[in-house]
This record gives structure tokens, C-alpha cells and sequence, in this order.
């Protein structure tokens, strides 16, 4: 016991150590040192995670530490404390794992980057409290990762910090997190209300031993804890920040913006699945809310331009259809998909970031073009991902997003129409981005041409595990023979899912999924490698197209819906309340002031006056004495 | 160990350095401030190990007043708040010139003095003293030694005092028709009183009055953003850092346990009061223009917070306002600090001017960052701790009030972080900005260190304060 806690102290704490060296004296010990500290801090978490994981998957017993009392609260005790069981160790492997490779990735990446032990001191910070996130014991403890996360992400978008417009990115990002935060910390009260506790183990136990539940306000807690997935996990309404996210360097958008931090509200809906379970109304919602983010921010990413924008988009999609299955209560199916994802997004990522690397700085895909021979290993490793996200047989991709149209059908039939056009969507804008990229000629300057060329060892060897896994991940769940759900088994209280026969429907059902790919690449294929088409540029873009490029205008919509108002409201409390409360107050003084002044002039000294007021009053209290009788 | 001992030192304290003069007089006030603070902590430790450390002494026998001080764990609690945050503050200004210092430092320990008294008397009416001796030194800081055009800043300074003034008459109202009743103005004979509802509810109004202005709660916070833009870096903290929390801790101590029918009846309005302030506080911070009044703001949406903890008249709701007293205390002087750095070196408070310090200056924007994100409540900093536990009392009173007082967590990150873009970052700034020196380095770090620790560890003060807040629950159930 006495090792597991120091262990985890160390997984937790190795991180914050790197933050603290590169902040301290990341400057003085140079670009490379401080890289390379900051890859160490996450190896030993990764390492350490590897230990438990190996432990955990012998005995499969949870490991619970408690390090000391945080806050009290009359009927709640909340402490410091972590848990280590399947969900957070799984989670852990993949966060500390594809975190090392993007710290490695980075090295080379932000090298050239003055401020790159800022990079890496923001980056450990990030890894701290993703991991302070999910291997929390309580809701509180993952708050104080959620928000910590949120930070490094705000600190992270707006690392080039000298552009305003980024700066913006960065502050609407924590902004739009925050109102979800606000539901999650609502949704807590409400559950330490109803159950005076906020530990999870204690929850689940709570939960199963109560007697006449309160279903209504248990179902207003996972709602407003959803809000808050819906902040984090970028779903409609809270997902407008996510792709102006994309301001960030590259490996940002790899590590946090596809792979993990967005990750962590379907962590949290998979941590509370007991709570989840008991409020089906919620989980509706949950799956409706997915199903249709998931094809709106396909149907953006359709025409968008930008590399990194498109992959934004994906992500955003992907998450949805994550929420999708969340909503049929099929977590390890979301937790899967979850997983894949990680690999084949964050292999895309970093592969459009060596793109970008290449033509130093440039992201617009109308600029881009046969960089297939310049860049062979970045070319492949990201076709690689691009088949795995497209579901096409048997990459990893396949068998997680199958997995959660199967659910759909099984549960609501439209759902599964709407997931299924996304995935058709995202087959085609996937390889709409690997035509253009890739094939055909560069549509560049002849400077950048001169200066093609593939990426280094350390930005090309992370794509190529990153490939591998994107390719062969799929293993850890085929279909009818599944080590996850297995794995997974103890932490839901139903037996894991309903376990799909694999009967003629599915098949068929696969078979669709795999044509709907198919189609979505061929697609692709006419428009943009027979036809040669090259989108328009900006001016020229009409119809439908130019609301799909200016994604719905959403963010122009929340502008004139809550922002102006708030603001115009700010300005009138300013200059119209401000002031007249205060005239108010100095009102108050000049009557008393009058009053004073009328008041002195009574004594004007005229006895005559004086004794007519005596004779007045004196008939006043007389007449009333009488009256009164 | 004599309780009296603190209030000695710092009255001696500000004779002492009115008389070394001008040059010495910034390092004589330090000295005495640490003393007290170091005399504090001995003293909360003699607290701490079973000794009552309280007083009373006959003073005046008709009407009978006595000179008595009561140290319990809430008293301590805002004593150490004083005492801390005094010495941070003198520190704090060493990097300023004052005309006649002397008299400058010597109010300033004059006023910890007066404010130190105020939350240790345990006398209805030596509590109105000292309560009205702390208002005397800020009006002379704010008016002497304050920056803007003078005849406006007599303006406000003023009106502050009047303003301040006339609320707290009505107090002293309260007390003399208290003290009717119980014949004396001992705090626990005052608590024994058994008043009726309408009594109750006229002395819970009077109270009202005099703390809503103090605090201040909307719509009676119209002295506020003026006063902490008119008055010198020094005086805006004292005001916001240790002042305001007079009128919060006195809810506590005064209002609430001697018209506790009142409060019940009627705790509803005041909390939506409290929340109103917090919703509107924030969204006047949004378009201001000025450093020190959008800090102003944001701190009238704070202590609106606080204000409908008290009120919520739970054990939650007390221990979550006086956490969140301390930690935004310490937070707020760190901003006006930092304020106060920028404008020594722009020499402007005009949030338009300002801008690309990140740039310049990279261990100012840290630690600038860390005082911004505490005060927006980021987890693992005090004031999270803070928030968390009155937004937790208001839930259970009622979910929408937690819903409404929550929306500072989105306001405040708004306003914050709209601030912190535009003072810190983008481009260059045609003027420098040199890097905190190693003086304002201390006062930040030691500001910063104190939000961070608590705000893992909140234990102590949380073990300080509960069984006092316990006993004042228990008078105020005692019906």
C-alpha cells in the first residue's frame, strides 16, 4: 500500500516536476535539455502507468489512495485522493503514452521556438492535471484537473501570445468551458446533496443501496454534468471554441485539442455511468445531442480549407458520435472509439503539423499538393489514419465507429441514419484533405518547393508508432471476442452492453458502413484527384458552400444572441445605473441640505410668527382631541 | 497571554513612526507590523493549545461600557487576515515616494490598529468605536495622498466618509435601544436578549444599513469604484484587502446573532441581494475602462458572494464567507498590487494604454496570471476553495441561487481574462516595462504562496474557524 501511494505520487507528480524545472530554469538550460526534461517527466508517468496496468490486469482489484482531508463541508468529506481501477489506468496509458510521443514530436517541432521551454513547462503542466483528472477519487479532484486542463489549454492556444486574434481563441476557449463547468459544478451539489458524497466508490454504493430515489433531481444532475461534458467534450452548443482552438501549435492540437483533454467528458459520463444509467431521459438527450453534432461539424468540414480546420472539425464529429453511444449507455463501445481515436487523430494531427512544418507555416490545403514524394513517411502514416477514421476494413477505426452504428440501430433507427451520413461525410473531407494535400502538383511557392522536404527522426518516428497503433488498435475489441469489454466489466453495473450476435443484420450493417466509406473516398476521388478541382478561394465560395465555410454562422449567432447583449448591458449599468444611483445618494445629501436651509429660515425671529404657529397648533391638538371622541 | 498586547504594538507602532520622521518611517511601520503579525501568531498558537485569550475591563460605568475583547477562532481568524496583510501592504509601497511619510505610515498602522479592534471587541459600543476610528485614517489617506485631480477626488473621498458615517449612526441607534434592553453592551449579554420579531426586524435593518454601505452591497456600493480610484495603491487595499471585511464579519458576529428572527424570516432577500451584486458587479467590470475600478467591480461582485453566504445562516454557508473573506483578501491586494506595478512604470491606470508587458516582462505576467486565475476561483487556489463552499451553501437553500451566484465562475473568467489580454499581452508597447523588482517580487510571491497553500490544505483555518461559527449558529438557533 505504503509503494502504491508513492508510486502514484510519482505517475501524478513526475509531470509537475517537469513543469517546475522547465519554469524555473528551462531558459538557462537550453531548448534541447528542456525539451527532453519535459519527455522524461512524462515517460516515468507512462512507465509507472505500465506497473499498475500490468498489476490491475492480474488481480483486477481497484487500488484506493487517500492522502489527506481538502474541504469540509457540513454533511460532506472530500479529500485528496485517487483511484486507480480499469477506466483511469486505461485512460492513463493512452494519455501518458501518446503524450510522451508528442513531447518527443515536439522537440523537434518547437525547436526553432524561443520560447520553448515555456512550451514544455505548459505541456507537463497539461499532462499533471490530466492525469490529477483521471485519477481522481472524487468528482472534486477531477474538477481540479478539469479546469486545470482547461487552463493549460487556454495557455496552450494562446501560446503565440502577440496575436490578438489568438489571444481571443484562447479566452473564448476557457470562456465556453466555464459555462460548462458551471453545470458540472452544479450537477455536483445536487449529487453531494442527495448522497452526501462525492467519492465515486461511495456514490456507486449509495446510489445501488438507495431506496426510493429521486429520479426527477438525479436526472437534473446528470444533465447539468452533461453541460459540462458538453464544454470539455466541444458538443453543440458549448463547440465553437474547439476549432478556433486550432490557433494553437500543432502538437497542442494533437495532445489536447483530438486526444485527450476533449476526451475527458466522455471519461467523466463512463466514471458516473450509475448515475448515467438511472436518468434515461438524459441519456436521450445525450444521444441526440451527439448523433446531431456529429454530422453538423461533418457537414462543416466538408469545405473548410485549412488543414487543421478540417481535422477540427473530425474531432469534433468524433466526439459526438462517442456521445452517441454514451447515450445508449454503451460506454466501452464510446471508451473504444475513444481510444482509436487517439491514435488515428493525433497521427493526423502531428502529420498535418510535419506538413506544415514543411512549408513553414503554411495550413491552407489550396497551397498544398504533391507533397506525397517530398514527404513519403508523413504521406503514408497519415493515409494510414485516414483509412482508420474512414472505417475502412481492418484498421482500428473500422471496428470502433461500426461498433456504435451497430448500437444506433439497435436503439433509434434516425440516429443511426444521422451517424452513418457523418462517417459517409467524414470518409469524403478526410480524403478531400489527402488529394489535396498529397496528390497531384504543388500549388505552392517555388521558394517552398525548393525547400520541401520530410520531417526528422523525432518528428517521424512518433507518426509512425502513432500509424501502427491506428492500424492494429483495433485488437484490443473485435467484434464477438473483446478484451476491452471484458476489461471493462467491473466498472458498469449491467453486464457490459448488450453483446451484438453477429448475425446476418450485422453484417449487412457492416457492409453499408464499409460501402458508405468507400463511397465517401470515391467521392473524393472524382472531385479531387480525376476532376483536379481545387477549392475556390474565399470570394468565390456561394450557397450552401459558403454557409457550411462559415460553419452556420454560429459564432456570429452567439455574438448577436449573448455577447452583445451582455456587453450593451454592461455599458448601460455603466453610464446610466452607475450615475443614477449615485446622484441618488448625492440627492440625499443636498435634501437634507434643503431641508436645513427651508428650516432656517423659520427662525426667522418674528414673534409674531412665532405665536401664530403656537395658536395654530395648540387649535390643531384641540380639535383633533375632540374629533378623536 | 493579554489579547490587548496586538492593539498595544500597533498604536505604539504608529506614534513610534510619526516621530522617527520622513526617512525612516516605511521601515519603523514593517517593523511594528511584523511585530504584531509575529505577536499573532504566538498568540493563536496559546489559542490553539486550550487558553482564553480574552478580556474584560471596567471602563466606563455609566453607561456601562467595558473594555472587552473577545478572541474566539473567528476573531483570530480575521485577526491574522489584519495583521498579514498589513506588513504586505507597507511593504508593498517601498517602491513609492509619499510626501511626509510620517504621517502617511503612521495611519496606516493607525487603521490596522482601529480595524484590529473592531474585530476583537466583544463591547457593543468599544465596537462602534473602533469601527469608526478605522474610517478616520482612510479618509485621510485617500484625500492626502490620493492621485487623480484633487477637487474631485475630495468629491468622493467625502462622500465615502459621510456616506459611511450616516449608515453606521443607525447602528449605533441599534446599539443604544439594545442597550436599553439589556442594560449593558457586552456582546453575550446582548445575545441572551430575547427580542420580539419587529424589534428584531428594525435592529436587523439598522445593522443592514451600516454593513451594506461597509461591504458594500448593491445598490448602496455607489462610494466604491470612485474611492478605489481616487485613493493611493496603499489605501485601496486596506479598504478592499481588510476593510470590507469589517462589514462582512461584523453580519457574522452582530447582525445575524442578535436579530436572528429577522434573518431567518427574511434571508431570502438578502441572499438574492448578495447574488444580485455578484451578477451585476461583474457585468460592470466588463467595459471598464480604468485598472483599479474594474478591480473594484469585480471585487463587488465577490463580496456579493460572501454577503449571501453569511445569509445563508448554515454552518456551509458561514465557513465557505469567511474562507472566501481571507482568500479574496489576499487576492485582491495582489491585484491592486500588481496594478500599482504597471502603473510605476506606464503611469497610467487606463487599461487602453496598456498592453504587450508579456513580452517585456515574463515573471511579472506569471505571477500576474496566478493572481488572475485566483481570483476567477481556479481550482487549487484558496478562493476556489472558498467559492465552491458558499455556491455549495446556496445550492442547498436553493439550486437557482447557486445557478445565478455560479454565473461569476463564467463573469468573472470574462472580465478577467478580457483584462489580462489587453493590460499583458500582444505586441510590444512603445514604453518598457521592467521586470518586477526583487521588492515587488516578495510581496506578490508571499500573496501568491499563501492562495496556493491554502487552497490545498485549507484545514487549519477551516479547524480555526468552525467551532466559533458553530457557537454563533447555535445563538442564532437558540430559539
Amino acid at each position: 500500500m505504503e509503494m502504491d501511494t508513492n508510486l502514484a505520487l510519482v505517475l501524478v507528480l513526475a509531470p509537475f516536476l517537469g513543469f517546475l524545472i522547465n519554469v524555473f530554469f528551462g531558459k538557462s538550460l537550453g531548448r534541447t535539455v528542456s525539451g527532453i526534461i519535459g519527455t522524461a517527466a512524462v515517460v516515468v508517468s507512462f512507465l509507472v502507468t505500465i506497473f499498475f496496468f500490468n498489476q490491475i490486469t492480474l488481480t483486477g482489484k481497484a487500488i484506493q489512495i487517500t492522502l489527506f482531508d481538502w474541504i469540509q463541508i457540513s454533511n460532506l468529506k472530500i479529500n485528496l485522493g485517487f483511484l486507480l481501477d480499469q477506466l483511469s489506468l486505461l485512460w492513463l496509458l493512452f494519455v501518458t503514452g501518446i503524450g510522451s510521443l508528442i513531447h518527443l514530436y515536439s522537440i523537434s517541432y518547437m525547436h526553432d521556438d524561443e520560447n520553448m521551454h515555456k512550451f514544455f513547462s505548459y505541456l507537463n503542466l497539461f499532462v499533471f492535471f490530466m492525469i490529477t483528472l483521471v485519477i481522481g477519487s472524487n468528482l472534486l479532484v477531477l474538477f481540479i484537473g478539469w479546469e486545470g486542463v482547461g487552463l493549460c489549454s487556454y495557455l496552450l492556444i494562446g501560446f503565440w501570445y502577440k496575436n490578438q486574434d489568438y489571444n481571443d481563441a484562447a479566452k473564448k476557449a476557457f470562456i465556453m468551458n466555464r459555462i460548462g463547468d458551471l453545470g458540472l459544478l452544479i450537477g455536483m451539489f445536487i449529487l453531494g446533496s442527495m448522497f452526501s458524497t462525492l467519492d465515486y466508490a461511495t456514490l456507486k454504493t449509495a446510489i445501488a443501496g438507495a431506496a426510493n430515489l429521486n429520479i426527477p433531481l438525479l436526472s437534473l444532475a446528470a444533465l447539468c454534468l452533461f453541460i459540462g461534458a458538453c464544454g470539455k467534450s466541444a458538443q453543440i452548443p458549448l463547440y465553437t471554441w474547439l476549432p478556433d482552438a486550432m490557433a494553437g501549435p500543432t502538437p497542442v492540437s494533437a495532445l489536447i485539442h483530438a486526444a485527450t483533454m476533449v476526451t475527458a467528458g466522455i471519461f467523466m459520463v463512463t466514471r458516473l455511468n450509475f448515475v448515467f444509467d438511472l436518468a434515461p431521459d438524459v441519456q436521450t438527450i445525450i444521444a441526440i445531442v451527439g448523433g446531431i453534432t456529429s454530422l453538423v461539424a461533418a457537414t462543416i468540414g466538408l469545405v473548410q480549407t485549412d488543414i487543421k480546420k478540417v481535422l477540427a472539425y473530425s474531432t469534433v464529429s468524433q466526439l459526438g458520435l462517442m456521445f452517441l453511444a454514451l447515450g445508449f449507455g454503451a460506454y466501452e463501445v464510446a471508451v473504444f472509439h475513444v481510444i482509436t481515436h487517439a491514435f488515428f487523430k493525433a497521427c493526423l494531427f502531428l502529420g498535418s503539423g510535419s506538413v506544415i512544418h514543411g512549408l513553414h507555416g503554411e495550413q491552407d490545403m489550396r497551397k498544398m499538393g504533391g507533397l506525397r514524394s517530398a514527404m513519403p513517411i508523413t504521406f503514408w502514416t497519415m493515409l494510414v489514419s485516414s483509412l482508420a477514421i474512414s472505417g475502412v476494413p481492418f484498421f482500428s477505426g473500422f471496428f470502433s465507429k461500426d461498433e456504435i452504428l451497430l448500437t444506433a440501430f439497435h436503439h433509434n433507427k434516425a440516429l443511426y441514419v444521422i451517424g452513418s451520413i457523418a462517417s459517409i461525410m467524414t470518409a469524403f473531407y478526410m480524403f478531400r484533405l489527402m488529394f489535396l494535400t498529397f496528390f497531384k502538383d504543388f500549388r505552392g511557392t517555388e521558394e517552398q518547393k525548393h525547400h520541401l522536404h520530410e520531417s526528422d527522426g523525432l518528428i517521424t518516428f512518433p507518426l509512425m508508432i502513432l500509424a501502427l497503433l491506428a492500424t492494429f488498435g483495433g485488437v484490443i475489441s473485435l467484434p464477438g471476442n473483446s478484451w476491452l469489454n471484458e476489461y471493462l466489466a467491473p466498472l458498469f453495473t449491467k453486464v457490459a452492453g448488450e453483446e451484438h450476435h453477429l448475425g446476418t443484420t450485422e453484417y449487412i450493417l457492416m457492409g453499408v458502413a464499409v460501402l458508405g466509406g468507400l463511397l465517401g473516398i470515391l467521392i473524393a476521388y472524382i472531385k479531387y484527384f480525376k476532376q483536379d478541382n481545387v477549392p475556390e478561394s474565399d470570394e468565390n465560395i456561394t450557397g450552401l458552400a459558403k454557409v457550411l465555410y462559415n460553419k452556420y454562422y454560429v459564432d456570429e449567432a452567439y455574438d448577436v444572441i449573448f455577447v452583445a447583449p451582455v456587453n450593451a448591458l454592461s455599458k448601460f449599468f455603466r453610464d446610466y445605473i452607475e450615475t443614477g444611483l449615485s446622484a441618488l445618494v448625492f440627492g440625499l445629501g443636498k435634501v437634507t441640505n434643503e431641508l436645513g436651509f427651508q428650516g432656517k429660515k423659520l427662525q426667522s425671529g418674528s414673534i409674531g410668527l412665532y405665536l401664530f404657529a403656537f395658536v395654530l397648533g395648540l387649535c390643531a391638538i384641540v380639535s383633533y382631541i375632540f374629533l378623536a371622541q | 497571554m493579554n489579547v490587548s498586547l496586538i492593539l498595544i504594538i500597533l498604536l505604539i507602532g504608529a506614534f513610534a513612526t510619526y516621530l522617527v520622521g520622513d526617512k525612516l518611517a516605511s521601515k519603523v511601520a514593517l517593523f511594528f507590523s511584523l511585530a504584531a503579525l509575529g505577536c499573532s501568531v504566538v498568540l493563536t498558537n496559546h489559542f490553539l493549545a486550550g487558553e482564553s485569550i480574552s478580556l474584560i475591563n471596567a471602563w466606563i460605568t455609566q453607561p456601562k461600557i467595558s473594555f472587552a475583547l473577545n478572541a474566539d477562532g473567528l476573531a483570530i481568524a480575521m485577526l491574522l487576515l489584519t495583521v498579514a496583510l498589513t506588513p504586505i501592504i507597507i511593504f508593498s509601497s517601498f517602491g513609492n515616494e509619499y510626501k511626509n511619510a510620517k504621517g502617511f505610515y503612521a495611519l496606516i498602522l493607525f487603521m490596522a490598529f482601529a480595524m484590529t479592534g473592531t474585530f476583537l471587541a466583544a463591547d457593543g459600543l468599544l465596537y462602534y468605536i473602533f469601527w469608526e476610528l478605522a474610517l478616520i485614517p482612510i479618509y485621510f489617506i485617500a484625500l492626502i495622498w490620493g492621485n487623480g485631480d484633487s477637487e474631485e477626488r475630495r468629491k468622493a473621498v467625502v462622500k465615502f466618509f459621510i456616506y459611511t458615517l450616516a449608515g453606521s449612526l443607525f447602528m449605533l441607534v441599534a446599539f443604544i435601544y439594545l442597550y436599553q434592553k439589556a442594560g449593558s453592551f457586552l456582546i453575550e449579554d446582548l445575545y441572551k436578549l430575547n427580542l420580539s420579531a419587529c424589534e428584531q426586524l428594525w435592529i436587523f435593518l439598522a445593522f443592514f444599513l451600516a454593513y451594506a454601505i461597509k461591504i458594500p452591497i448593491i445598490p448602496f456600493h455607489t462610494w466604491q469604484a470612485n474611492v478605489y480610484q481616487k485613493a493611493p495603491t496603499v489605501g485601496t487595499m486596506l479598504l478592499s484587502g481588510i476593510m470590507l471585511k469589517m462589514g462582512l464579519y461584523s453580519v457574522i458576529r452582530w447582525q445575524l446573532p442578535l436579530a436572528p428572527l429577522a434573518a431567518k424570516e427574511y434571508m431570502n432577500i438578502f441572499i438574492a441581494l448578495g447574488i444580485a451584486g455578484v451578477i451585476y458587479g461583474s457585468i460592470v467590470a466588463l467595459r471598464q475602462k480604468d485598472l483599479k475600478k474594474l478591480l473594484a467591480y469585480s471585487s463587488l461582485a465577490h463580496v456579493g458572494l460572501i454577503a449571501a453566504g453569511t445569509y445563508t445562516l448554515t454552518i456551509d454557508g458561514l465557513r465557505g464567507a469567511v474562507l472566501q473573506m481571507i482568500a479574496h483578501g489576499f487576492v485582491v491586494v495582489g491585484l491592486f498590487f500588481a496594478a500599482e506595478v504597471i502603473f510605476r512604470r506606464f503611469e497610467t491606470r487606463n487599461i487602453s494604454e496598456m498592453g504587450g508587458i508579456r513580452i517585456q516582462s515574463p515573471k511579472f505576467t506569471s505571477m500576474f496570471l496566478i493572481l488572475v486565475l485566483a481570483s476567477v476561483a481556479l481550482p487549487s487556489t484558496f478562493n476556489f476553495v472558498g467559492e465552491f463552499t458558499v455556491l455549495y451553501s446556496l445550492s442547498q437553500i436553493n439550486v437557482w441561487f447557486a445557478v445565478l451566484g455560479g454565473t461569476t465562475i463564467i463573469l468573472g473568467a470574462y472580465y478577467m481574462l478580457k483584462m489580462f489580454q489587453h493590460v499583458m499581452l500582444g505586441d510590444k508597447n512603445a514604453k518598457t516595462f521592467a521586470d518586477v523588482t526583487i521588492n515587488e517580487g516578495i510581496s506578490l510571491v508571499v500573496i501568491i504562496a499563501v492562495l496556493i497553500f491554502f487552497g490545498f490544505y485549507p484545514k487549519p483555518i477551516t479547524d480555526l474557524i468552525t467551532p466559533s461559527l458553530e457557537t454563533i449558529l447555535n445563538v442564532i438557533n437558540k430559539n
